[in-house]
């Protein structure tokens, strides 16, 4: 096996793959409010991403284990689904934010939970700190301890950032 | 004398599968008894804070403690049907006269006599030898879980996790929730055992997970002060490359093995087989085993997840129900059928589809 696959066998994502694609840039570049980058790669038996997706963006699937296809120009960047994920794979990347800065939209369950301002760590597919991001909103939005950590970060980190670190 | 009691419907296990059957079994009409051995009702789901997988019907993205709390609401509705005994535990069964001895709490012993009984008696950690592993420090990954997230105990400080399953990639992640390091998870095989998105999860928090390792050692005189560990070669051999880990906790999450010896003690026709973890007894579509009044239900019945032991347990309430003549919505056991269908059959399904269909009868004989 070679270190790519193996990499990816340990659940790091390397490449794209069926059910970890990034939105097609045309689209992604100027769209307010952002779009959904889901990795999820592998055949599981789970479908919360479309049966919560308000505006039917998320595919609907025809088999549950189907891994989630797009449908990039429905997508409005509200991040329900990083909410509502159970194996937190979906994330919304505004690149629109502002000339240099993207807006990262974070699944986050762990303590202590950031506020508005905080600067925090941004952390790429192996934990490594890509850059440091500053918290500019935090919601909860179903209500069940699943926050969604909005960070503006470095644009440029866009196909990398993938998790923040509250550091204190 | 021993106190003695009868009912339609013996559920043995108050887990995920057992609540199921009781909470289908009642509202039919059943009268049920569900005896648990534990203080409360629940089994592993009261330790799940992560939320579940699969559709809305198995509640997907709610939270496994939450799931126990629907169960337990449902069977609620239906409360004069539905007896409950924790702190109960089965000690026997006499296929002579169709005989169950329990102990509750610790004084009292009771016969029950029931009409028809579902197994729902989930299943036991597995663990495996390593120089000092009986130093304290060395943990099964469920006990983790219990002292956590039941009453709320860190295990320790570092932990290195044994197995990357979806128990050891779940347990790591509600470790390092309750602000507990993990140092790494070894797993012997190449890849991971459980679902990818939950090893991303803990990647991206900088838990390295070494493929192709396994624990050679644990380390301490009192307590566990570290471990060696070793790579492995494509035939599970060691390759000589050591390295030693600090951690003050050694967490085994090296599978699960189903519990069955009461269907034994019913005579059931048991099989071992690989893909379902251990000795499991043969059934039919109805969850029957080849004794015509025991079922069976959820791990108990081969290694798998909550959401498709709810959904056995369900087909198991229904169908022993149906044997004893109540009027059941026959509709629904070809829907629990596709449901438990589509739970199956992803790639990580492919081991339990193989499993199931060499214990897979055609209807017993009535």
């Amino acid at each position: 096996m070679n270190e790519n696959e193996m990499l990816f066998s340990s659940g790091v994502l390397t490449g794209e793959r069926k059910g970890a694609v990034s939105p097609p840039e045309s689209l992604w570049n100027d769209k307010k409010g952002g779009l959904v980058v889901v990795e999820c790669p592998q055949r599981i038996p789970c479908n919360p991403c479309n049966t919560s997706c308000p505006v039917g963006a998320i595919k609907t699937f025809a088999d549950i284990n189907d891994t989630p296809e797009i449908d990039y120009s429905k997508c409005t960047g509200c991040a329900i689904c990083a909410a509502v994920c159970p194996g937190l794979a979906c994330f919304v990347i505004d690149l629109s934010f502002s000339p240099d800065k993207a807006l990262y939209k974070l699944p986050y369950e762990m303590l202590p939970v950031p506020s508005k301002g905080d600067s925090v760590d941004c952390l790429g597919r192996t934990g490594e700190v890509l850059a440091k991001g500053t918290v500019e909103a935090v919601t909860e939005p179903k209500r069940d301890r699943t926050h969604v950590v909005h960070v503006s970060a470095p644009k440029e980190l866009a196909r990398d950032i993938r998790a923040i670190r509250v550091v204190k | 004398m021993m106190k003695e009691t009868t009912t339609d419907i013996l559920v043995i296990g108050g887990g995920a599968a057992g609540l199921s059957a009781a909470a289908e079994a009642s509202s039919s009409g059943a009268k049920v008894t569900v005896v648990e051995s534990d203080l409360h009702l629940g089994g592993q789901l009261v330790k799940q804070t992560h939320k579940f997988f699969g559709s809305k019907d198995e509640y997907a993205g709610t939270r496994g403690y939450k799931i126990a709390d629907i169960l337990l609401d449902e069977i609620k509705q239906n409360e004069k049907n539905v007896d409950v005994m924790t702190n109960t535990t089965i000690t026997g069964y006499y296929i002579e006269d169709g005989m169950f001895t329990a102990m509750r709490g610790e004084e009292s012993y009771i016969r029950i006599k029931p009409k028809k009984t579902i197994v729902a008696t989930g299943a036991q950690e597995r663990l495996i030898p390593f120089p000092n592993n009986d130093i304290p420090g060395v943990y099964g990954a469920g006990a983790v879980q219990t002292l956590m997230n039941v009453y709320g105990v860190t295990p320790g400080h570092r932990v290195l996790m044994i197995g990357a399953g979806n128990i050891g990639l779940i347990v790591s992640y509600q470790l390092m929730q309750a602000g507990v390091e993990v140092a790494a998870v070894v797993e012997a095989m190449p890849k991971v055992g459980g679902y990818w998105v939950h090893a991303a999860k803990i990647r991206r928090m900088g838990v390295p997970i070494l493929l192709r390792h396994s624990i050679k050692e644990a380390l301490g005189d009192r307590v566990i002060d570290g471990a060696v560990i070793m790579e492995l070669d494509d035939k599970f051999a060691p390759t000589g490359a050591e390295r030693k880990i600090d951690c003050d906790v050694i967490c085994l999450a090296v599978g699960l093995t189903p519990t069955t010896e009461i269907l034994s003690q019913a005579g059931c026709d048991m099989r071992y087989v690989p893909q379902l973890c251990g000795f499991v007894a043969l059934r039919d579509r109805t969850m029957r085993t080849s004794n015509p009044d025991f079922w069976s239900a959820g791990d108990a019945t081969g290694i798998e997840e909550a959401s498709a032991a709810m959904v056995e347990g369900r087909i198991a309430g229904l169908c022993a129900a149906r044997s004893l003549g109540l009027p059941v919505k026959s509709d629904r056991f070809d829907e629990y059928w596709s449901r438990l269908d589509h739970l199956r059959a992803g790639e990580v399904g492919e081991k339990i589809r193989a499993g199931v269909a060499k214990v897979m009868r055609d209807r017993w004989e009535d």
